[in-house]
C-alpha cells in the first residue's frame, strides 16, 4: 500500500513532525496545568470568581480553533510572532483551561462537606484540609482534566500546521495541497494513533492517581 | 425565583458589556481597513454563512436523529453484553481529531459538500451517541422500579421516565457536538465543503488580516450564538426539576 | 474544665438567637449530655466550644483559659471532635487518619505507630488487620469506633461528641456506648455529647443538659430529670414513661428484700408443708446446703408427700443478679407467672427477692408525688 511505502520512504520526517506536534503540545499542557490547577483551586474559595471564570473558559471552548487561530494571527502579530509555535502554543493553553479548571473545581468541591468539617474540627488550618485531603482526593480528576486537555490539543494543534506550527497536521494540509493521498492517510494516520496513545497513556496514569482508598473497584 | 432574575440581569449585563466591547473594536478595526473586505462583498459572506448553517445543521440532524436512537438501543437489556466493548471503541473514536477524520474521508470519499457532511456527521455522532447512553444510564433506578411497579411497559418507561430525565445530558451533548461542528465545518472547507472556511484559510494563505477575520469572527460568533441558543432550549424544554447547575 | 457563661449566639438576620444565655459548668472527668429537640442549639453550642462555631457574646473558658484568647487552631487540636458522619478521611488508612492530630502536632513515626496501635487495641480491633484497611472497607460501627480513637489519638483532656452513634444500628450502638464508657472509665475525659435521644442520654451522661429554643432549661444529673422535672417540657420530653427509664438507673440489690424466707432440700416435707400453711405461703424456696438456690416447691406438691423437699423442687428457670438494673428484673419479673424474680450472686447463692411491692416502693419512694395504697382490689364488679 502506498501509505506504507511513504512512511517507510519518510519515516524519519515523520518521527520529526511527530516529535515537534509532541513538543509544543506538552508545553500548552504544562503551561495550561501551571495556570489552570491554581486557578481551579483559587475559584473553590471565591464564589463569585467560579462563576465569571468558569463562564469564559467556557466560552473560549466554543470558538473554533481555526478562527481563533486566525484571530490569533494579527494579535500576536504586534510582538512579532504571528505564525508559527507561539499562537498555536498560546490558543491551546487557552482551549486547555476549561476541562483543567472546571476538573479541578469540582473535585474540590465535591468533598463530602463532613470531612471537610471533621478536619478543621480536629485543628487543621484551611490551607492544611486543602493540601492534605482536598487535593488528594481530587487528584484523579483532575488527571483526567489533564488527559482531555492533552488529547484535544493533539487534535487541535494539528490544524496549527496551518499557521505554521509544525506537527503532524502538515501532512495532512500538504497532502490536501497536492492531492497525494498517501500523504494524508499518513498524516490522519499519525495523528489519530498519537491521540489514542496520548489518551490511554494518560488514562493509566489518572488511574494510578486514584488513591488505594478511593477506588471503587 | 429571585435567584434566577438576579442571575439572567447579570448575564444581560455581561452582553451589554460584550456588545459594547465589539463595538469598540469594531470602530478599531475599521480604523485599520480590517472591514474593507467585508464591507466590500456581503453576499460572499452571507452565502457561506449560510452554507456553513447549512452544513452544521444538515450533519446535526442526521447526527441526532441516528445517534440518539442508538444510543438507545445501546442502553437496551439486550445490549448489555456489548454494550461495555461498543463504549470503549466509541471513547476510542472520539479521540480521534477532527482533522484526520476529514482528511480521512476526503481519501476515501473525494472532496465535497456530501464527504464534508459525511466526515461532520460520524464526528458530531459519538458525542451524542455517549452522551445518549449516559443520560439513560443516569435515570434514578428508583424511578425505573416505581414506573414498573406502576405497570408501565418498556416502551413507556422509556418515554415517559427514562427519556425525560435523561434529556438534560442528552441535549447537552447535542449542543456540544453543535459547537464542535461549527468549527470541524469551517475546517471542511478543505476538503471541498465550502462554508465559512474558505475566508479563513485564504486569509492566513494571502496573509491578508481583514479576509481571515471576516470569515473568523462570524464562525466564532456563530458558535457561540448557537451555543447560547441551545442553552436556552435546554432551560425552556427541560423540567426545572431536573437543571443540575454545574 | 469546661465553663459556659452567658453564651449566647446570634446568626446574622435572624430575629431569635440559636443559643440564648446558657451557664453551666462541665466538671473534669465527666460526660455532660447536651440534649433538646431539633434546633434547640445543642449543636450549636458544642461547635462553640471549639470555635467551629463563633460566639456572639458570653465567655466560653476551657481548662480556665478564654477560648477566645487561644489559637482556634491550637485550641482545636487539643480538643477530640467527633461527629456523627464520622468524616474520615477516604484516601488515607486508617493508621493514617487515626494519626491525623499527631502529626499535625509534630509526633515522631514510632511514637505515632505505637499510639495508633494502642488506641486499635482500646477499641477493640486488631491492629495488625485494621491498620492498613481504607475506610471503605469498614463497616458503620467499626468507622465510628475509629472515629473516635482518631479524636483520641493526641490524648486531648477534651472531648466533643455530636452524635457520635445517631448513625449506627441500635444492636451495634448500644455496643458502642458500652464500650466508650468502659473507655471513659479508664481515661476520665471531659466530655460533651450531643443527642437527641434521652434513653442514651441517661445511659452515658454523669449530667443532662436539656436545651429548647437556644435556652437551657434544666442541667442536672439523670436522677433528678427523671424524678423533678422542672416543668412541663421537661416532663414530656423525658417521657411520660419516665418512671420505667428510672428503672434503668436502679439496680435489683437496691429494690430486693435480703434474706428470704427459703428451706433447704434436706429438710422432711412435712415440717416444711406444716410452716407454709401456718404462715399462708403457697410457694416457697429451696436452696442446697449451701445456701445455693435450687428451685421452689409449690404447696400441693408437699401434700401427702413424705420425704425430702429436695424430691419434689421445681427448678427455678429466670433469676437476676443483685448487679442488673431494674428494667430488666421487671421484663423477667412480668415473664415468670409467679409475680417475683430472685436474685442470686455469681454462685447461684441467694441474694434476695424482688416483687411488684419491693420493687414499686423503692422506685416510688423517690418520687414527689406520692399515692396511697390501694389495698385488695378484687375483680369482683360492681358492690350490691
Amino acid at each position: 500500500m502506498e501509505v506504507i511505502d511513504f512512511i517507510v520512504r519518510n519515516w524519519h520526517e515523520i518521527l520529526h513532525r511527530a516529535g515537534e506536534h509532541a513538543y509544543f503540545v506538552a508545553i500548552a499542557v504544562f503551561i495550561a496545568v501551571a495556570t489552570g490547577v491554581p486557578i481551579g483551586i483559587w475559584i473553590t474559595f471565591n464564589r463569585k470568581a467560579a462563576g465569571i471564570i468558569l463562564y469564559l473558559a467556557g466560552i473560549m471552548m466554543t470558538v473554533p480553533s481555526i478562527a481563533l487561530f486566525g484571530i490569533m494571527i494579527p494579535v500576536l502579530s504586534i510582538f512579532g510572532s504571528g505564525l508559527g509555535i507561539v499562537p498555536a502554543i498560546v490558543a491551546l493553553v487557552l482551549y486547555s483551561q476549561l476541562p483543567i479548571i472546571r476538573n479541578t473545581y469540582a473535585a474540590i468541591k465535591s468533598v463530602d462537606p463532613s470531612i471537610i468539617d471533621a478536619g478543621i474540627g480536629m485543628g487543621m488550618s484551611r490551607m492544611q484540609v486543602l493540601f492534605r485531603v482536598q487535593l488528594p482526593m481530587a487528584l484523579s480528576v483532575i488527571f483526567a482534566g489533564i488527559r482531555v486537555a492533552v488529547v484535544m490539543s493533539i487534535g487541535i494543534g494539528a490544524i496549527a500546521a496551518f499557521i505554521g506550527a509544525g506537527g503532524l497536521g502538515h501532512y495532512i494540509f500538504m497532502g490536501i495541497n497536492q492531492s497525494y493521498d498517501a500523504m494524508i492517510k499518513t498524516g490522519a494516520l499519525c495523528v489519530a494513533i498519537m491521540a489514542v496513545v496520548a489518551d490511554y497513556i494518560f488514562g493509566r496514569i489518572e488511574y494510578r492517581m486514584v488513591s488505594k482508598g478511593l477506588r471503587t473497584n | 425565583m429571585n435567584a434566577n432574575v438576579a442571575r439572567s440581569n447579570s448575564g444581560i449585563f455581561w452582553m451589554i458589556l460584550a456588545l459594547i466591547l465589539s463595538f469598540m473594536v469594531g470602530v478599531a478595526a475599521e480604523n485599520k481597513g480590517l472591514l474593507q473586505f467585508a464591507r466590500e462583498h456581503p453576499g460572499d459572506i452571507r452565502m457561506l454563512l449560510l452554507q456553513h448553517i447549512q452544513l452544521v445543521l444538515t450533519a446535526g440532524a442526521v447526527a441526532v436523529c441516528m445517534g440518539v436512537p442508538t444510543g438507545i438501543l445501546l442502553t437496551r437489556g439486550f445490549m448489555r453484553r456489548y454494550k461495555e466493548f461498543l463504549l470503549n471503541l466509541l471513547g476510542i473514536c472520539q479521540t480521534v481529531p477532527s482533522l484526520a477524520v476529514l482528511a480521512l474521508a476526503m481519501t476515501y470519499l473525494g472532496i465535497g459538500k456530501k464527504t464534508a457532511i459525511f466526515a461532520l456527521t460520524v464526528y458530531a455522532l459519538l458525542p451524542i451517541i455517549r452522551n445518549t447512553v449516559a443520560g439513560i444510564g443516569g435515570v434514578s433506578e428508583v424511578a425505573l422500579d416505581a414506573g414498573r411497579g406502576m405497570g408501565m411497559t418498556p416502551l413507556q418507561l422509556l418515554l415517559k421516565v427514562e427519556l425525560p430525565n435523561a434529556m438534560y445530558i442528552i441535549l447537552t451533548g447535542i449542543r456540544m457536538s453543535i459547537v464542535i461542528m461549527v468549527g470541524t465545518a469551517a475546517l471542511s472547507f478543505k476538503i471541498g465543503g465550502g462554508g465559512l472556511g474558505d475566508l479563513i484559510f485564504t486569509g492566513i494563505a494571502m496573509v491578508d488580516t481583514g479576509y481571515m477575520l471576516t470569515g473568523a469572527v462570524p464562525t466564532a460568533a456563530l458558535a457561540i450564538t448557537l451555543n447560547w441558543l441551545f442553552g436556552l432550549l435546554e432551560k425552556w424544554i427541560i423540567s426545572p426539576g431536573l437543571i443540575y447547575d454545574t | 474544665m469546661i465553663t459556659l457563661e452567658h453564651a449566647t449566639k446570634v446568626y446574622p438576620g435572624s430575629s431569635s438567637p440559636a443559643v440564648d444565655d446558657v451557664t453551666l459548668h462541665v466538671p473534669e472527668g465527666e460526660i455532660s449530655v447536651f440534649i433538646g429537640p431539633s434546633g434547640c442549639g445543642k449543636t450549636t453550642l458544642m461547635r462553640m466550644i471549639n470555635r467551629l462555631t463563633p460566639i456572639s457574646s458570653g465567655v466560653i473558658e476551657v481548662g480556665g483559659k478564654n477560648v477566645m484568647e487561644l489559637d482556634p487552631i491550637e485550641l482545636r487540636r487539643g480538643i477530640g471532635y467527633v461527629i456523627q458522619q464520622v468524616g474520615l478521611f477516604p484516601h488515607m488508612t486508617v493508621r493514617d487518619n487515626v494519626a491525623t492530630v499527631p502529626k499535625l502536632l509534630g509526633w515522631n513515626k514510632s511514637a505515632i505507630d505505637n499510639r495508633v496501635d494502642e488506641l486499635l487495641e482500646l477499641i477493640g480491633l486488631d491492629p495488625g488487620v485494621f491498620r492498613s484497611r481504607y475506610p471503605r472497607e469498614l463497616s458503620g460501627g467499626q468507622a465510628q469506633r475509629i472515629g473516635v480513637a482518631r479524636a483520641m489519638a493526641a490524648d486531648p483532656p477534651v472531648m466533643l461528641m455530636d452524635e457520635p452513634f445517631g448513625a449506627i444500628d441500635p444492636i451495634t450502638r448500644e455496643v458502642l456506648q458500652d464500650e466508650f464508657l468502659k473507655i471513659q472509665w479508664q481515661v476520665k475525659k471531659t466530655i460533651i455529647f450531643v443527642t437527641h435521644d434521652i434513653s442514651e442520654a441517661i445511659k452515658m451522661g454523669q449530667k443532662i443538659a436539656l436545651l429548647k429554643d437556644g435556652q437551657l432549661i434544666q442541667y442536672d444529673v439523670p436522677e433528678k430529670l427523671l424524678t423533678a422535672p422542672r416543668n412541663e417540657f421537661v416532663k414530656s420530653f423525658v417521657g411520660t414513661d419516665r418512671a420505667l427509664k428510672r428503672l434503668n438507673l436502679l439496680r435489683v440489690s437496691d429494690a430486693m428484700m435480703t434474706n428470704p424466707v427459703h428451706c433447704q432440700a434436706a429438710d422432711p416435707s412435712e415440717k416444711i408443708m406444716e410452716y407454709m400453711i401456718g404462715n399462708d405461703l403457697q410457694f416457697l424456696l429451696v436452696t442446697d446446703g449451701e445456701e445455693r438456690l435450687m428451685g421452689y416447691v409449690n404447696l400441693y406438691d408437699l401434700r401427702g408427700h413424705r420425704g425430702k423437699v429436695g424430691d419434689v423442687v421445681r427448678p427455678m428457670t429466670i433469676t437476676v443478679s443483685p448487679e442488673q438494673n431494674l428494667k430488666e428484673a421487671l421484663s423477667r419479673m412480668l415473664g415468670f407467672d409467679l409475680g417475683i424474680v430472685v436474685a442470686v450472686d455469681e454462685d447461684q447463692r441467694l441474694a434476695g427477692i424482688l416483687n411488684s411491692k419491693t420493687l414499686f416502693s423503692v422506685v416510688g419512694d423517690t418520687y414527689d408525688e406520692r399515692g396511697g395504697h390501694w389495698g385488695n382490689v378484687t375483680s369482683k364488679g360492681r358492690i350490691p
